[in-house]
């Protein structure tokens, strides 16, 4: 009924993983050297593994230090720092510090339900009683875990996961979140 | 066999490693119950339910608890390197974690030193921590959505969170995505994409496609991905090659969608309790519906 046969030896070995090493980090940038060392020591307070360096040259703003820190956990990393009121001017990724958060949202209307997309992340609402009824996309361990917190909920109860999430995915969950109560609250 | 890494929501879980079976509409472990709503345990959910028209049902999963802090994940990663035994697993998923280009790097490397390594396919956090770290074309399988697809197409983003905008814009064909994220090796032997109309794809070239039965609210519930994941690595699994596994698995998730009369508000359950109907179904459509496509 199938064709059994499974193609073997086209699978490239690992030989060629990129050399940096630091694909999965991000650059914090301050606005003075005293900032960065008090981020720094707060940041290693808490466990986080980060590391101070010069910045790239792309990079115009900010002093001549930056904190490396995994980019992944940006989401709960900022949270840390704003509790110390000592935020970064920008965060940028460090395969390519121009990179920019995604801005684009695309929004379906499904009649009684409205689903707004922000990067991988999807939020959906039933518009009559804005109760949040699916999400859905992302791929970090905190997407499962602030569905299960936010769905059943409606958009003024529901908690934000700019405040519960911990990963990018979270952050674009938290994007998505914003754009969909300004578009259904009044 | 079958195995899965991946994660539930539940920071008091710890970590487990061994079978596990779907009990009514939880994933149960060693006395532990996992409600199936979306993520990995939709994943298993679907994957038990296609092995059960088989006959089958050995899936042996690595999971741990982790709400996106990480810390079971990288307990995870280092029970994976460390000491889990991997021989005897036919293909190898793994699926939400969080992404993490050096743990992945070290898993890899303990699985390609296998004398039998297993099909490996990705998706979620692992797919993208595979990407970022270079090692994409070590895969066998990824099942990105559109988005993930211009994510793996874009050579400088580290997550779809930093995909740049022109390629992220609608217009862009899937084709021209493909081509970008093969170009720049970040992309597997076969992706199957998920989206409107589901593509899968050796290298730069489409074999099939599949686009019925739709309902574009499939789109909104939370879990359709992982379902379609856990299907073709399930078919995989029982010795199928990966293209026809990929298309079975297409018009498998399409009609245990449309059985469950899908609106935006359908909990992935109701979709995974019609997937042995639809297995069945699919089975005896496969030989005569296959579309190849040659370009």
């Amino acid at each position: 009924m199938f064709n059994f046969l499974r193609k073997k030896g086209t699978k490239k070995s690992s030989g060629a993983k990129k050399e940096s090493g630091l694909s999965d980090y991000g650059f914090m940038v301050f606005e003075n050297t005293s900032e960065v060392i008090q981020a720094e020591k707060v940041l290693k307070s808490q466990g986080w593994h980060v590391r101070v360096m010069g910045p790239p040259p792309e990079i115009q703003t900010g002093c001549d230090l930056v904190i490396l820190f995994p980019l992944m956990e940006q989401l709960n990393i900022m949270r840390l720092l704003e509790t110390v009121s000592n935020m970064p001017l920008q965060v940028v990724p460090v395969t390519d510090p121009l990179l920019k958060p995604v801005s684009l949202f695309q929004v379906k209307d499904f009649g009684d339900f409205l689903m707004v997309r922000a990067a991988n992340m999807k939020i959906t609402v039933e518009k009559s009683t804005l109760v949040i009824v699916n999400i859905s996309g992302g791929g970090c361990p905190d997407v499962p875990y602030l569905a299960d917190q936010m769905v059943g909920k409606d958009l003024l109860s529901a908690p934000d996961p700019l405040d519960m999430g911990h990963t990018l995915c979270g952050y674009a969950l938290g994007l998505a979140f914003k754009e969909i109560k300004t578009r259904c609250l009044p | 066999m079958l195995a899965v890494a991946g994660t539930v929501p539940d920071k008091e879980f710890g970590l487990f490693t061994g079978p596990v079976k779907l009990t009514g509409e939880d994933i149960s472990m060693d006395g532990r119950r996992v409600p199936v709503n979306r993520g990995t345990p939709a994943l298993l959910g679907a994957a038990l339910q296609t092995l059960n028209v088989f006959g089958k049902g050995d899936v042996t999963v690595f999971m741990a608890g982790d709400i996106g802090l990480g810390d079971g994940s990288r307990k995870l990663y280092e029970h994976l390197v460390n000491q889990a035994c991997l021989s005897g697993i036919h293909t190898f998923v793994f699926h939400y974690l969080q992404p993490d280009a050096d743990w992945q790097n070290r898993i890899l490397f303990k699985i390609e030193e296998m004398e039998h390594p297993p099909l490996l396919a990705a998706d979620a956090g692992f797919m993208y921590a595979a990407k970022m770290s270079g090692s994409a074309p070590s895969y066998d399988l990824f099942t990105p959505d559109a988005g993930e697809l211009a994510f793996l197409a874009d050579e400088n983003a580290p997550h779809p969170f930093y995909t740049r905008g022109f390629i992220l814009h609608t217009d862009n064909p899937v084709h021209g995505l493909v081509k970008r994220a093969y170009d720049n090796d970040n992309a597997p032997r076969f992706m199957l994409i998920k989206g409107a109309v589901d593509y899968i794809v050796e290298g730069k070239k489409e074999l099939h496609r599949v686009d019925s039965p739709s309902h574009d609210v499939m789109e909104a519930i939370g879990g359709t991905g992982d379902t379609l994941t856990g299907i073709v690595s399930a078919l995989v699994s029982t010795g199928m090659d990966i293209p026809q596994a990929a298309f079975a698995a297409a018009r498998i998730n399409r009609v245990a969608g449309k059985l469950a009369c899908p609106t935006p508000a359908t909990p992935i359950i109701d979709i995974i309790n019609h997937i042995p109907k639809a297995v069945e179904h699919i089975l005896q459509e496969i030989p005569r519906g296959v579309t190849k496509i040659d370009n």
